[in-house]
C-alpha cells in the first residue's frame, strides 16, 4: 500500500554543495550507497543519523576530504571529486572551514596562534592575521585569553576557539562534525549559538553533522542518513502530515 | 497549568488584587494565552467559597471597600500538598505512536514511513522552540527547553523503534 504522505526526494534548486548518488566504501564495508544531497547557499543544514549511518563520511565527501568511489560531488558550480589532490587541498584551505568534536587545536600554541593559523597558512602576514584573530576573542567571550595555551582551556573554551579558527578566514562553507559532542548541555548550547550566529552574520553555508536532535534544531533544515543513504528531508511540510506536536 | 493552584501560589507570596494576580500569572505562566479577567475573578470567588482565600469582596475599581485576596491556612495546605506531590508521568505520545506502529505492522502498512513523518514533525517543532530560545525571554527559554527535552526523548524512541521494526514486525505478524 502506498504511504499517505510521501517524503520528498532531494530538491535541487541552485545548490551550493551537492552530492549526487555518492558511493563510498572502506574495504568491504559500504559507508555510502547512493547518497544524494543538495545544500543551498547560506543554508544551515543538519545531517542526522545514528552511529555508523554514514553521515560523517558524507560530510567528508562533500568537503573533498574523501573522494567518492562512484557518484559526483559539486561545490559552487564545479565538480569536486574530479579535482586533483592539490586543488582540493587548496579549496579546503581557502573556501572551507572545519570544526570537529574535539577542537583539534594545537595545544602548544596560544589561543591567538590557533585562531590565526588558517590565515598564516594562507600566507596572510602576521600583522594582518593577528588583529583579525584577536577580534574574535570578545565575540566568543574569550577576552584576555589570547596568550593562553589552548591545552590549558576548558572544553567549552577550546571549542569556541575552534569555531573562531574555522571562521577567521571567512570560509564559504563551514563543515562541523559533532561540534558539541564532548560538551555538557549548556556549554554545547553556547557553542551552537556562536557557531550559528557567526555563520548567519557572515552568510556562511553550514553543513552540521550530529546525532543530537537538540543541536540539529539550530539548523534551517535537517536530513537523516540511514544505511548510507539520505532518506528523510525535514523540509517536508508538516502541514501536509497534519501532525501537531508539543503545542 | 492549574489556574486555582497557580493563583494560590501567587497569593502565598503576598496578598494581591485580582488585577495583579492576572498580570503575574500572564507573565510567568500565560505564554501566548493570557488568563481572562473573568476567569481570574470566578476562580477567586470559588477559592473564597471553599475557604482557601479571603478578601476581595468588592469588584475591582468599585471603591475603597476593595480588599486584596489573602490565602488561608487551608489554601496554604492545599498548595503545599500539590507542590510536594509528583506529577503523574504521562507518556501519551509514545503510547499513541506505539499503537500506530503496531497497527501499521499488523496491517502491512509502511510503519517506517509513519515514523519518518513523525520525526519530521518533531524536528520542525524543535526548530520553532529553538528559535524561541534564541530570541525570547528567560521564561520563554525555560519553557522551550522543557518542550525540547521531551521532543528529544520522543525522537530517541522513534529512532530506536525504527531500528527494531523488523523484529517487531516479525513478532506482531506471528501472533
Amino acid at each position: 500500500m502506498t504511504p499517505r504522505y510521501q517524503l520528498p526526494t532531494a530538491q535541487v534548486r541552485q545548490p551550493f554543495i551537492e552530492a549526487r548518488d555518492v558511493y563510498k566504501s572502506f574495504g568491504q564495508t559500504p559507508a555510502l550507497v547512493g547518497a544524494t544531497l543538495a545544500v543551498q547557499p547560506g543554508e544551515i543544514l543538519a545531517v542526522m543519523g545514528p552511529s555508523g549511518s554514514g553521515k560523517s563520511t558524507l560530510l567528508h565527501c562533500l568537503a573533498g576530504i574523501y573522494t567518492p568511489d562512484k557518484g559526483e560531488t559539486w561545490f559552487d558550480g564545479q565538480r569536486l571529486d574530479t579535482l586533483s589532490d592539490t586543488r582540493r587541498t587548496e579549496l579546503r584551505r581557502t573556501a572551507f572551514g572545519f570544526v570537529f568534536q574535539f577542537g583539534q587545536l594545537v595545544p602548544e600554541l596560544t589561543v591567538a596562534d590557533n585562531i590565526a593559523l588558517p590565515l598564516l597558512l594562507g600566507r596572510v602576514g602576521r600583522k594582518s592575521a593577528y588583529p583579525k584573530a584577536n577580534a574574535w576573542l570578545p565575540r566568543l567571550g574569550l577576552d584576555g585569553l589570547g596568550a593562553r595555551r589552548t591545552g590549558e582551556l576548558s572544553g567549552g573554551q577550546a571549542q569556541r576557539v575552534a569555531i573562531a579558527r574555522s571562521m577567521v578566514a571567512q570560509p564559504k562553507v563551514l563543515f562541523a562534525d559533532e561540534p558539541t559532542g564532548s560538551l555538557d548541555t549548556l556549554t554545547g548550547e553556547m557553542v551552537m549559538e556562536l557557531l550559528i550566529g557567526g555563520a548567519r552574520e557572515e552568510g556562511t553555508t553550514v553543513v552540521l553533522v550530529t546525532h543530537n536532535a537538540r543541536v540539529a534544531a539550530y539548523a534551517d533544515r535537517q536530513v537523516l542518513v540511514r544505511d548510507g543513504k539520505v532518506i528523510a528531508h525535514a523540509e517536508a511540510t508538516v502541514a501536509e502530515a497534519e501532525v501537531e506536536v508539543g503545542r | 497549568m492549574t489556574v486555582p493552584l497557580a493563583l494560590l501560589g501567587l497569593l502565598e507570596r503576598e496578598p494581591s488584587y485580582g488585577y495583579d494576580l492576572k498580570r503575574d500569572y500572564d507573565a510567568y505562566f500565560g505564554g501566548d494565552k493570557p488568563l481572562p479577567f473573568g476567569q481570574v475573578y470566578s476562580t477567586l470567588k470559588r477559592l473564597a467559597r471553599d475557604g482557601k482565600v479571603t478578601g476581595g469582596e468588592a469588584e475591582p475599581g468599585a471603591g475603597p471597600a476593595r480588599k486584596p485576596y489573602t490565602i488561608t491556612e487551608l489554601g496554604t495546605r492545599e498548595f503545599d500538598t500539590w507542590l510536594a506531590q509528583p506529577i503523574a508521568p504521562e507518556p501519551h505520545l509514545q503510547t499513541t505512536l506505539f499503537a500506530k506502529v503496531v497497527l501499521a505492522l499488523m496491517l502491512g502498512r509502511p510503519a517506517a514511513s509513519y515514523l519518518d513523518i513523525q520525526r519530521i514533525a518533531h524536528l520542525q517543532r524543535m526548530r520553532e522552540l529553538t528559535e524561541i530560545k534564541r530570541t525570547g525571554s528567560l521564561i520563554g527559554t525555560l519553557l522551550a527547553d522543557h518542550g525540547l527535552f521531551h521532543l528529544d526523548a520522543d525522537l530517541r524512541w522513534i529512532d530506536v523503534t525504527s531500528a527494531r521494526l523488523d523484529a517487531l514486525a516479525e513478532m506482531v505478524r506471528s501472533k
